[in-house]
């Protein structure tokens, strides 16, 4: 994989936090709003606690990631779940060479 | 479209930020003032002023916003500029004061934590610059709040200026004086190196060297807490096999820096210099490289073996590093300062680490004596005798060794100083109470080393 550096607008969402009802309806409803497309989901309970990986595509939107981020983990704040959207590039370049 | 990661690792990556303290410590742009000399001290003022803020304008908000891209903080934004003895070498004392004021001024407009490159380079003499800047350190430290101030007083090709190291001792000394009220906070905003790197990000000791260009973005690193983690979850792993855990953090961690100089640089449009691969703790608990070493086994940083574990941490730190960045320089490797480090801080305190030993690690850690606090009534051959000691143990294992050193003015071995913020709070340490006195008032100089006979 090349290491792109912007070249993608792929964004990780990471939602952590106790389970509670419509997490992922919450979360892909806001997407949709902002005209972000997902490509992947991945969503794991353990011991009662949420955690969903999300792949996600910003091209098709006029939202910015980092104000993305900021509204998600706002929003994620008030319902007691740690929300982040970080760029891919961050993963890509700490675990591939 | 399938998600390109493992869950495992995605979830590591946010692990490390989240609870281990990874993070950039710092984005440093280096800036040549080389074509602001002017005659006119108040044009030359006017155009250092105009520089920086023209190149460093944008770097707080830069910084601000690759650390929201990737979700990473960026501690700190600094600026190191070209050494002022030479930049301004043809000024008077008062008049580098001035100059002090004028990137502190700098800094406060644009927002940055920390300008660095109040330097001379002095390995072999003094300019008249040199002088006048050197005599300057102690008002200029005290009278501004984000200037930094750097001194290389030796070089392994060209040997110990010793009448440098008097005078230093002298200068560090003054600049406690003149900050007692707040623990001789300007002392912890000065080093003193031998072979100091043009390309540092790191402070009290960035400048921007002559054999940079016009301007460049090089980015520090920092991560203990991520590798004491590793180190501490496999306590039966041999020496080969911790080696290679260390190495590869330090590679995931170096990567972190690759990235975000990479970033960085395309957003200012300035070439990305080096990533500085070191561990930078922070007093932060679980931001220590303390911790790391007696994660190894032992009791208390300090003891016995200290020194080995710190020479396998420092050399595993710069194999996993080498290969993660397409450049690596500045200190890079494990610094050990005691105010910075709680785990030092506590190793102090309960008397297993001593300046003897802490000395004996710098001769396999990157820096030096660096954040160590003396008795206040040490006298300034005293300092100067420290610096010796460091400066030759750099010259002669090529490498980078400093002294940042704070007298705490009243205070005795024991007693306690605060500084805040990143510098932290450390115990005075105790000193040998024989003179020196005699030997670093000599004066002249300590030879360059000869490089073959290498025992």
């Amino acid at each position: 994989m090349a290491l792109s550096l912007e070249e993608s607008n792929r964004a990780i969402i990471t939602v952590l936090g106790r389970d509670q009802t419509g997490i992922i309806a919450w979360v892909s409803g806001r997407l949709a709003e902002y005209g972000v497309n997902i490509l992947d989901i991945s969503q794991t309970i353990v011991d009662q606690y949420f955690t969903m990986i999300m792949v996600v595509d910003l091209k098709p939107s006029n939202t910015e990631l980092i104000d993305l981020a900021r509204i998600l983990e706002q929003e994620g704040n008030d319902k007691g779940l740690q929300v982040k959207a970080q760029h891919e590039d961050i993963f890509t370049f700490m675990h591939r060479i | 479209m399938t998600i390109t990661f493992a869950r495992e690792e995605i979830q590591q990556t946010i692990k490390m930020i989240h609870e281990e303290n990874l993070d950039i410590r710092t984005i440093t742009m280096g800036i040549s003032l080389l074509d602001c000399v002017s005659e006119d001290i108040n044009r030359l003022e006017q155009k250092i002023y105009d520089k920086i803020v023209k190149n460093a304008g944008q770097l707080v908000t830069v910084g601000e916003q690759i650390s929201a891209r990737y979700g990473i903080p960026i501690i700190n934004k600094r600026v190191s500029v070209t050494p002022i003895a030479i930049a301004a070498a043809h000024l008077n004392t008062e008049e580098m004061v001035r100059i002090a004021k004028v990137l502190n001024r700098a800094a406060r407009e644009i927002g940055i934590n920390f300008i660095g490159g109040f330097s001379a380079l002095v390995q072999k003499g003094f300019t008249a610059g040199d002088l006048a800047l050197i005599e300057a350190i102690p008002q200029a430290l005290s009278e501004t709040e984000f200037v930094c101030a750097s001194v290389n007083i030796g070089t392994t090709k060209t040997g110990i200026n010793m009448d440098a190291v008097l005078k230093m001792g002298q200068v560090i000394l003054k600049c406690a004086q003149l900050t007692a009220d707040k623990d001789g906070i300007a002392a912890a905003k000065l080093v003193v190196f031998c072979n100091a790197p043009e390309d540092n990000p790191f402070m009290a000791g960035a400048f921007h060297g002559v054999g940079e260009p016009e301007c460049v973005i090089n980015v520090g690193v920092s991560g203990p807490g991520v590798v004491a983690k590793v180190v501490k979850e496999f306590p039966n792993a041999d020496f080969g096999e911790l080696s290679n855990l260390i190495k590869q953090t330090a590679f995931k961690i170096t990567r972190m820096g690759e990235l975000i100089g990479r970033a960085a640089s395309k957003a200012l449009n300035v070439p990305f210099g080096i990533v500085d691969l070191s561990l930078a703790p922070t007093p932060a608990i679980g931001d220590s490289v303390a911790e790391i070493l007696e994660n190894m086994g032992l009791e208390r940083c300090g003891t016995h073996g200290t020194t080995a574990a710190l020479a396998l941490l420092n050399d595993a730190v710069k194999k996993g590093g080498a290969m993660a960045s397409s450049h690596v320089g500045g200190l890079s490797g494990a610094f050990i300062p005691v105010s910075e480090d709680a785990g030092m801080v506590e190793a102090v305190e309960v008397g297993a680490l001593t300046i003897d030993k802490l000395e004996a690690m710098t001769c396999v850690c990157s820096v030096g004596l660096d954040m160590i606090v003396l008795p206040g009534d040490i006298s300034a051959e005293t300092i100067s005798a420290i610096i010796a000691d460091e400066a030759a143990i750099g010259m002669i294992n090529k490498k980078t060794t400093a002294v940042r050193a704070i007298p705490a003015i009243g205070k005795k071995a024991g007693e306690r100083v605060e500084f805040g913020g990143l510098l932290g709070g450390a115990p005075v340490m105790a000193i040998h109470p024989f003179s020196s006195h005699r030997f670093v008032n000599r004066g002249g100089r300590i030879p360059a080393p000869i490089i073959s006979l290498s025992n």
